[in-house]
């Protein structure tokens, strides 16, 4: 039987407001345990919470950015269950009144083909603190220093068909939120986290299959192995006789493999009611007028600028556009050099090479966008050839000289287009190389174009790999034909 | 001096007839004398009281002393403080000390008053007997064998008896009002949202409310011109600004229209109760008020509906008692949910735990929207039924509460018990303001008269409250135990 995978999202994203969502405590990561905790992290008798308008903005920024509809009067309420690392044993979060309505994303797929998925709602809540199992002698410690920071929740709709489009999708959620600065997206420190729902049908059936949750996945990699796991776990299930049963399950990356958590039967009853100690959230529209006033260029307009007016590729326009930095430094360059497709190709080739060998981020480059682009530039004016030109970005990269012209100078890179003088090299090379020219005069004719590439290195050598390729492949191969 | 109003003390002060630290001195030997047997107190802070009242006493002296600078005054145990145990009348919190101020602390200390300890109280404000603190029940002082009225029964007692001229109590469903009627004083509950509730160990967020209890409207005017005001750090706290209480309690009550809800004066109503309440509205008529009957239709919903949402609100308003962070915990916990379990049985207490349960069964699954969902329609219904009355008139008046206090020990079952507040639980679910006021007597236990007004409406019920006062003397009448054992 052909089966059809089908899956939805919950992305956890936490929103870069400085301090909590309900509290001043600070929301900087990585300090020592409970020293961002305030008495209403902590769950003190007698502490309120007050909103932070920062993440409201930032949440409607998002909601925004996804067409989706901004909910006039949104509710906090409270999710009851209890547990170590939630101090007031309850969540605030946001369950019957979300602050974001529907919406859409459209995803990128490999072959540039793109889908539009659907988002049901966006809600506002705070996040739990940790508890530590390591380190503590069978007994658990507990950080409170998470506890209260800001969390959009993005519920997707189960659009999506394959682990592929998930990624795409977990993606497009990270370069639109990266985009607008809401959240930096990092995965590694739990900045965005996913929840994936998936369950298998068979081809054409309409009825969805009963699904299972995977909790927490935290990085692209592992959402789309989780799901390949779970797709498979559910089709030899099925395909066996058994059935799905509806429940929490847990992936565990080391093995590759999800683990039940808990069923349906053990779920919590959340007891969600309105929070008494928060008013309701009422936007008006001047208030998003303002917001929509501020909103950057997204990834999907990027996207589409770069195709349509600078003529990339769908894969490349969407590559670029995929992280804003990346997109911005794009735009620099191609400001500088003027030639889109070469920006596109040496922010993609060797400048990602180098920046993924050395670990780090694009915003972190040690070449500037100028430095580049006036590079390329030199490569288009044929000051330099393509040989020089890795030359010149490794210079610059190692902080060598200031500009490409600074250092083409100093290492005599300036590409000879003198005819005469290319002519003078060939000569000498002809005249030291008897044996490989006899080779060639009587080589058959069609494999002679390959022979030709011995002179033009030796030609190149000669020059100090300044001369023009393009010079010397034309002028060798006259002059070589001319013995025949 | 205890024979002395807030008032009149805050003139002695100015005046210099006698210092601060006298005075705090003097309440602290009554506290001293004659708390043992009526156990209004579950912290006295003496040492510090002194501190402080020597400070009042310098700044005094400096010329630089707020009106209420020095006067001694006792906080309801809910209120945090900061170096005092704040145990909400739980052993589930005997062990806690508040890291920071309610913020009507912070305030009470900027005006300069002096807090001689933490007053008795129904464990998290649940009760209204005083009878549910792990610390033992409060004694009325105007009879030992009966109640003082809860939950801020400490409060009342204290201030009845004289061990302090002031106190400070909060009201989710009458806990003021009820109090000070049974203990003879006066006892203002504000408009939900004019006193910021930061700091006040929470029993129902969208009804708690504190406010002053006092010997008079007067004095009440005074601390409630300290208290109110917005708060950043209550998100339900109002913007709007305080008016001068005292300013206005003045005012001519010529034209005044008082109504009678008849739902209030229906079954259940002890005789000499509607005796007192109907000849203190008859003071009002002489003051130039007209009198007519209204209706709230809605009343007899008021406490299924407050018994929906108020133990919702705290099933989840005490989940942070659990023994990880602070509180109290069990002893040698054999895995996290005997740590909840036994922490959690062993901190509280019958009542509390009645409405822990309550709540959370309203809140669960499949019940929500018959409880919890109706109630908060009963609710606007009840909120409704005052805002159509005050088209009609100024103020409401009625009973306090339908008896007398009771005695110790009478209302074993909790739904007798919760019918005590039967005139008081729906103003707090409408978030109206309600003062309690002395009108006299029933078999030498005190009567309270109840006037209630429209949101915000404080300052014309001390005003109505004051004029009474000036023209009868049931405020100031004091029980023999403030002498004999004092």
């Amino acid at each position: 039987m052909q089966w059809e995978t089908v899956i939805g999202l919950e992305v956890h994203v936490q929103l870069a407001t400085r301090s909590k969502i309900f509290s001043g405590a600070s929301t900087a990561f990585g300090a020592a345990p409970n020293t961002q905790a305030c008495a209403v992290d902590l769950g003190l008798p007698g502490a309120l919470p007050v909103l932070n308008e920062q993440a409201v903005a930032m949440a409607v920024q998002f909601g925004l950015a996804v067409h989706a509809d901004i909910a006039e009067v949104s509710v906090f309420d409270r999710k009851n269950y209890f547990y170590p690392d939630l101090p007031k044993g309850y969540q605030t979060s946001q369950m019957y009144h979300p602050i974001v309505g529907p919406g859409d994303v459209e995803i990128t797929l490999e072959d540039g083909s793109t889908k539009r998925i659907r988002i049901h709602h966006a809600h506002l809540e705070e996040d739990a603190g940790k508890s530590l199992h390591e380190d503590f002698h069978g007994m658990t410690g507990i950080d409170l220093n998470r506890a209260g920071t800001p969390l959009l929740e993005i519920v997707s709709e189960p659009d999506m068909r394959s682990a592929k489009e998930a990624a795409a999708y977990l993606k497009a959620i990270h370069s639109i939120v990266t985009y607008l600065g809401i959240s930096d997206g990092n995965m590694a420190e739990g900045s965005m986290r996913c929840d994936v729902n998936v369950s298998v049908r068979p081809t054409g059936q309409e009825a969805f299959g009963t699904r299972a949750e995977i909790k927490n996945v935290n990085s692209f990699r592992f959402v789309e192995r989780a799901i390949a796991f779970e797709v498979e776990r559910q089709i030899e299930l099925i395909e066996e006789g058994g059935s799905v049963v509806q429940e929490t399950r847990l992936f565990d990356p080391e093995r590759d493999e999800t683990r039940s958590m808990r069923t349906k039967e053990e779920a919590n009853d959340y007891r969600y009611f309105p929070c008494p100690d928060l008013l309701p959230v009422v936007l008006d529209q001047a208030y998003l007028d303002h917001l929509r006033s501020q909103l950057p260029e997204l990834p999907a307009d990027k996207r589409e600028r770069f195709q349509n007016e600078l003529g990339l590729s769908a894969y490349d326009a969407n590559v670029i556009s995929a992280s804003r930095d990346m997109a911005e430094f794009f735009e620099a360059v191609h400001i500088e050099c003027g030639d889109a497709k070469q920006a596109a190709n040496w922010v993609q080739g060797e400048l990602s090479g180098a920046l993924n060998r050395e670990n780090l981020s694009i915003a972190n480059s040690p070449i500037s966008a100028r430095q580049l682009g006036e590079l390329i530039s030199r490569v288009l004016d044929d000051t330099i050839n393509g040989k020089a030109a890795k030359e010149v970005f490794q210079a610059l990269w190692n902080g060598q000289g200031e500009s490409a012209d600074a250092i083409i100078d100093a290492k005599g890179l300036k590409q000879v287009t003198d005819t005469g003088a290319i002519e003078a090299m060939i000569d000498q090379v002809i005249a030291d190389s008897p044996a490989q020219v006899a080779q060639y005069r009587d080589a058959e004719p069609e494999k002679r174009g390959k022979m030709i590439g011995y002179f033009v290195g030796q030609v190149m050598k000669a020059s100090r790999g300044t001369a023009n390729p393009q010079q010397v492949n034309g002028l060798l191969k006259e002059k070589l034909d001319a013995l025949l | 001096m205890y024979e002395k109003t807030l008032t009149q003390l805050a003139a002695s002060l100015k005046s210099g007839e006698f210092s601060s630290r006298e005075l705090t001195t003097h309440y602290l030997q009554r506290i001293e004398k004659a708390d043992g047997k009526l156990n209004s107190f579950i912290s006295v802070s003496a040492e510090q009281a002194l501190k402080h009242a020597e400070i009042a006493d310098n700044a005094r002296a400096a010329g630089n002393a707020g009106p209420l600078a020095g006067i001694p005054l006792a906080l309801k145990d809910i209120f945090c403080t900061r170096d005092v145990k704040t145990s909400c009348g739980s052993k589930m919190l005997d062990n806690f000390i508040s890291p920071y101020d309610a913020t009507v602390v912070e305030k009470l200390k900027t005006a300069g008053t002096i807090s001689l300890g933490k007053t008795n109280m129904d464990e998290f404000a649940m009760g209204s007997s005083n009878e549910n603190s792990f610390y033992g029940p409060v004694k009325n002082p105007w009879d030992l064998t009966a109640v003082p009225g809860g939950s801020s029964g400490g409060s009342a007692a204290a201030v009845a008896a004289g061990l302090v001229p002031a106190a400070m109590g909060t009201d989710t469903g009458g806990s003021i009002r009820q109090p000070a009627a049974f203990c003879g004083i006066t006892g203002l509950k504000p408009t939900y949202g004019r006193v910021s509730r930061f700091g006040i160990i929470a029993y129902a967020s969208s009804l708690d409310q504190a406010g002053p209890m006092a010997r008079s409207a007067e004095d009440c005017a005074h601390l409630l011109g300290v208290i109110a005001g917005h708060d950043s750090r209550d998100s339900t706290s109002v913007t709007r600004g305080v008016p001068d209480y005292v300013e206005s309690l003045n005012a001519p009550l010529s034209g005044l229209k008082i109504g009678l809800p008849k739902e209030y004066f229906g079954d259940g109503l002890d005789p000499d109760v509607e005796k007192a309440v109907r000849e203190a509205v008859s003071v009002y008529e002489s003051l130039g008020a007209t009198v007519r009957e209204v209706s709230l239709p809605h009343t007899h919903y008021a406490i299924p509906a407050y018994y929906v949402i108020a133990p919702a609100e705290a099933s989840s308003n005490l989940s942070r008692y659990d023994g990880v962070r602070f509180g109290h915990r069990c002893e040698n916990p054999s895995d996290l949910i005997d740590l909840y379990t036994r922490s959690r049985a062993e901190g509280f207490g019958e009542e509390v735990k009645r409405r822990i349960l309550i709540g959370t069964h309203t809140l669960s699954e499949g019940f929500f929207d018959a409880y919890y969902t109706k109630a908060q329609k009963v609710r606007r219904l009840i909120r409704q039924d005052f805002l159509d009355a005050f088209e009609d008139v100024d103020v409401l008046m009625g009973p306090a509460s339908p008896t007398p206090a009771f005695d110790l020990g009478a209302k074993k079952d909790p739904v007798s018990m919760y019918l005590q507040d039967i005139y008081t639980i729906a103003v707090n679910l409408a978030g109206i303001p309600g003062i309690s006021v002395p009108a006299g007597f029933s078999n030498g236990r005190p009567v309270g008269l109840q006037i209630l007004g429209t949101h915000f409406a404080e300052a014309q019920l001390l005003n109505v409250a004051h004029q009474f006062q000036q023209a009868t003397d049931w405020h100031l009448q004091r029980p023999a135990f403030a002498e004999e054992y004092a």
